[in-house]
């Protein structure tokens, strides 16, 4: 019996996997988020917040998949570490442009909710400016992929800084506890379950679903694709040198 | 019921939104497109490194 990572570290069998899986999950993405949509659109309004409540349903999800993407990124990053595994590697490089969106789209959605309900675009508060690093963390990550041409060398480098940038996690979650914040409280996970009422709950996880599976289908697509490139960069050499 | 009327808060929503759509369009269209072409890649060479063989 192989174990699901083990079964997934061979290049041939991940190639066969995700030929099938990528489509399942975009597939999948495209049902949860029609789905999640229609339901988000036709719940009525927040008693406080108005319409403005149907921006949670495509910040939220962006905002848990920014983190989401990095902890893949650092899991990843550190097999590749420890294993030297080009699979793993391949695997944290194509994490780490999906989570910049995700995080960019976490901000920007955020800002325009902000707008609304607290007067303004932007504020120094520990959330924001936690996941604004963490955005710098994913750029800064493939800035140094691109600036270092040695594979080896850069994927070293970039799982180290990839495993630092970890710390930055727990910060995320937890600032709106360890400071005062105008952004609001953990609300799904709050203690004695969920602070939200059905009617937008129910839209929330079914997009959050959604991105999940979109974030999967993608990143299938682009470690594919990175398989291709070292392929043909393998292929390249041997014919230089014949 | 289905309301597409969001009054004052109208142009918050429709740009998270479409700038949303926007960026999921963009890293859809930026994979495929990263994966098709080394797929094309790593097979002409591979068709050249057989024809060398």
């Amino acid at each position: 019996m192989i174990s699901a990572p083990a079964f997934l570290s061979n290049p041939e069998r991940f190639m066969a996997f995700s030929r099938w899986a990528a489509p399942l999950f975009g597939a999948t993405a495209v049902l949860l988020a029609v789905t999640g949509l229609w339901l988000g659109f036709t719940a009525p309004e927040d008693y406080q917040q108005g319409d403005t409540v149907r921006i949670m349903f495509i910040h939220v999800p962006a905002a848990w998949l920014s983190m989401f993407a990095y902890i893949c990124l650092g899991i990843a990053s550190f097999l590749s570490l420890v294993f030297r595994h080009a699979l793993a590697d391949a695997a944290a490089k194509s994490a780490a442009p999906l989570g910049a969106g995700f995080t960019a789209l976490a901000l920007v959605t955020g800002s325009l909710w902000g707008r609304p309900m607290w007067g303004t675009w932007w504020v120094w508060d520990a959330r924001l400016t936690s996941v604004l690093v963490l955005f710098l963390f994913y750029l800064a990550y493939m800035a140094l992929r691109s600036a270092l041409d040695d594979e080896a060398k850069a994927a070293r480098a970039c799982a180290i800084l990839a495993l630092v940038g970890l710390v930055n996690l727990p910060v995320v979650h937890w600032s709106v506890n360890w400071w005062n914040s105008l952004h609001q409280g953990v609300t799904v996970f709050a203690k004695g379950g969920p602070k939200m009422a059905p009617v937008f709950l129910v839209p929330l996880l079914l997009m959050v679903l959604a991105y999940m599976a979109a974030f999967g289908a993608l990143w299938l697509v682009r470690i594919r694709g990175e398989v291709w490139r070292r392929r043909a960069d393998a292929a390249l050499s041997r014919l230089a040198r014949t | 019921m289905l309301d597409l009327e969001f009054g004052k808060y109208e142009g918050f929503i429709w740009a998270a939104y479409g700038i949303s759509a926007l960026v999921f369009v963009l890293l859809t269209v930026a994979s495929l497109r990263f994966s098709a072409h080394w797929k094309r890649q790593a097979e002409q060479l591979k068709a050249q490194e057989d024809a060398r063989s």
